[in-house]
């Protein structure tokens, strides 16, 4: 019993030291000194003495983003693990199934067109359109004879769909500044992440996590497939129905809150498994941890890279994402 | 494992798309003995392991298991009575084949509880019963398609079932495989139901035979009193002569060519 918990409490220290190295790295460095007694005055109760700015700069700016980053890349690559588990499929994550596609065309449906009159918030027009984004995938896979290449093919065109959808609202109804925003924001962008964010973020990304932990036992039963899990006494419509609407809520809140970003779904899963193994009781917080650390790194490597100039994360996340893919699909090939 | 509570349908009906694949089929298992079926493509024996193993629901007549219908019954509770082998499943996973067969466990476990000491023998007497117990930590994309039903077996063993279900569990083996799993099978201690093409394997390993025609029960008895020319022509359209072996005293069928 003693490894876990070590194994655990190093994961936890890691991600604690990427937060940090995230509140003291940027325009402004700050000595990783003032961010500890910055968090012990806030959180604690200290009182150190500290520069007015920088305490809120660490507090105000930095440290909620680096958490939204955190839940974010937990929560995403979480959401990879089930849906490669459900659909069998190496390459299934929210990105490239056109979940987060989806919520986007959703979040932007409220931003921009106004949708739903202000009673719908931005993360609810995002949820709404994951639901549908997911439903769209599965009838269409559903449609062309089921079997997980086709899920893929009915994700593809999916994502085209939405993204035109998106374009096409940006388009026609958002004036310059507008479409700039949306545009910057469509490729994942933290920057205006504030506290209320976290408050979102995190009962998501770690709700979405118990509740999956909890069916870890039966992801791993669906490695023959789904009957196969079945006669294992899995109740398989339930467990799917669950896990695809906790997917579809931990994609949209974080499209919700910073955009969508690709691969961190699809890779991070992978890596995990590289790292622990098959089983999910494992794997899922594996991914969890080290789709947090990995994204609050992506995070810090978007504002340092060019000078003067923060880069959406996507694209960061993407330019490891898309070699890691190459990898993925070479080691999928079958055997001729 | 109770010898004398075992699985029937009684006047099972399930189609799909406006065809019924099943239609009125009456059939009980044997406890502790060995029923093959046996029947040309489509005839619905693989539709009819299936309805038995619950992965599909009668749209008539009733599954029991013992005393019980089997809807009735909680899926774990189920799935601890009846293990069902599938047609040559994969995985994309990189799994070992003690992974696979510590699936077997899933319905004997609740989703928080640990792994015991129950859990360890049963894995270790289902591996020693297929043969596998050397080769547990061997990858399952590196086993032969006969040791992967091997494996597919033990992980329906490290159930526990009292029976179980095997959907042409000797498809695309050689021959020697083909002999081996059946043999494996025959000596199980449950009660086993088998759809099998190989009319001379039938013959050979099974205590009873049912022969499902278009969905229906053709017949049902021992091999002796099912594999006759004349349902060898009406079944399967082939012409055949049917001699009981000099070696095995089992029946042999001679196909005849047109």
């Amino acid at each position: 019993m003693g490894k876990p918990v070590a194994v655990a409490l190093l994961a936890l220290a890691a991600l604690g030291f990427a937060i940090a190295l995230a509140a003291s790295i940027g325009e402004m460095t700050i000595p990783l000194e003032i961010i500890v007694k910055t968090v012990g005055n806030r959180l604690f109760g200290t009182a150190f003495p500290l520069n007015r700015i920088q305490e809120g700069v660490v507090w105000d700016y930095r440290l909620s983003r680096a958490l939204v980053a955190a839940c974010c890349g937990g929560a995403l690559a979480v959401s990879g693990v089930i849906l490669q588990a459900l659909l069998r499929n190496p390459l299934a994550e929210p990105y490239v199934l056109g979940i987060s596609a989806g919520a986007s065309t959703g979040a932007v449906l409220v931003m921009i067109a106004g949708i739903g009159g202000g009673a719908l918030s931005l993360s609810g027009g995002a949820f709404l359109g994951a639901v549908a984004a997911i439903a769209l995938v599965g009838l269409l896979a559903m449609g062309s004879g089921g079997g997980s290449d086709r899920v893929l093919l009915a994700g593809v065109a999916g994502s085209q769909l939405f993204n035109a959808m998106t374009s096409y609202i940006v388009t026609t109804s958002a004036n310059a500044e507008q479409a700039r925003g949306v545009l910057f924001w469509l490729l994942g962008n933290l920057g205006g992440v504030r506290w209320p964010d976290v408050g979102l973020a995190a009962p998501v990304a770690l709700g979405g996590f118990v509740v999956a932990m909890l069916h870890a036992r039966a992801l791993d039963a669906f490695a023959f497939g789904a009957d196969a899990a079945a006669s294992l006494g899995v109740p398989v419509r339930r467990v799917r129905l669950v896990l695809f609407a906790l997917t579809a809520a931990m994609t949209a809140a974080m499209v919700g809150i910073v955009g969508s970003i690709g691969f961190v779904g699809l890779v991070i899963p992978h890596a995990a498994r590289f790292l622990v193994g098959q089983g999910h009781a494992r794997l899922l917080p594996a991914a969890l941890m080290i789709g947090a650390v990995f994204l609050v790194l992506a995070d810090i490597l978007s504002r340092i890279l060019v000078a003067q100039q923060v880069l959406p994360v996507g694209v960061v996340t993407a330019l490891f994402g898309a070699p890691a893919f190459a990898v993925i699909l070479y080691r999928a090939r079958r055997p001729l | 494992m109770t010898a004398d509570v075992t699985l029937a349908t009684h006047e099972v009906r399930w189609g799909v798309g406006g065809v019924l694949m099943v239609d009125g089929v009456t059939l009980a298992a044997e406890p502790g003995r060995v029923l093959g079926l046996i029947g040309p493509n489509g005839s619905g024996k693989s539709s009819l392991l299936r309805l038995m193993a619950r992965l599909r629901k009668v749209s008539s007549g009733v599954v029991t298991l013992g005393d019980a219908n089997i809807d009735a019954l909680p899926r774990r509770a189920f799935a601890r009575r009846v293990a069902l082998v599938e047609q040559q499943t994969t995985t994309e996973a990189a799994l070992t084949v003690q992974d696979v067969v510590r699936l077997g466990r899933t319905p004997h476990r609740g989703p928080l509880s640990a792994w015991t000491s129950d859990d360890a023998a049963a894995v270790d007497t289902a591996l020693e019963q297929v043969g596998l117990a050397d080769r547990r930590e061997r990858l399952w994309h590196s086993l032969s398609g006969g040791e992967r039903q091997r494996a597919h077996i033990a992980r329906a063993l490290a159930q526990c079932p009292s029976e179980l279900l095997l959907d042409e569990p000797t498809n695309h083996l050689d021959i020697r495989h083909q002999l081996d799993i059946l043999a494996l099978i025959r000596r199980l201690p449950v009660t086993s139901v088998v759809a099998l093409h190989d009319l001379n394997l039938a013959a050979l390993f099974c205590d009873r035979l049912a022969v499902l025609h278009q969905g229906k029960l053709a017949r049902v008895g021992t091999p002796d009193e099912v594999l006759t020319e004349e349902l060898i022509e009406t079944v399967f359209g082939v012409q055949a002569s049917v001699e009981r072996s000099p070696r095995h005293g089992r029946l042999q069928v001679h196909y005849l060519m047109g």
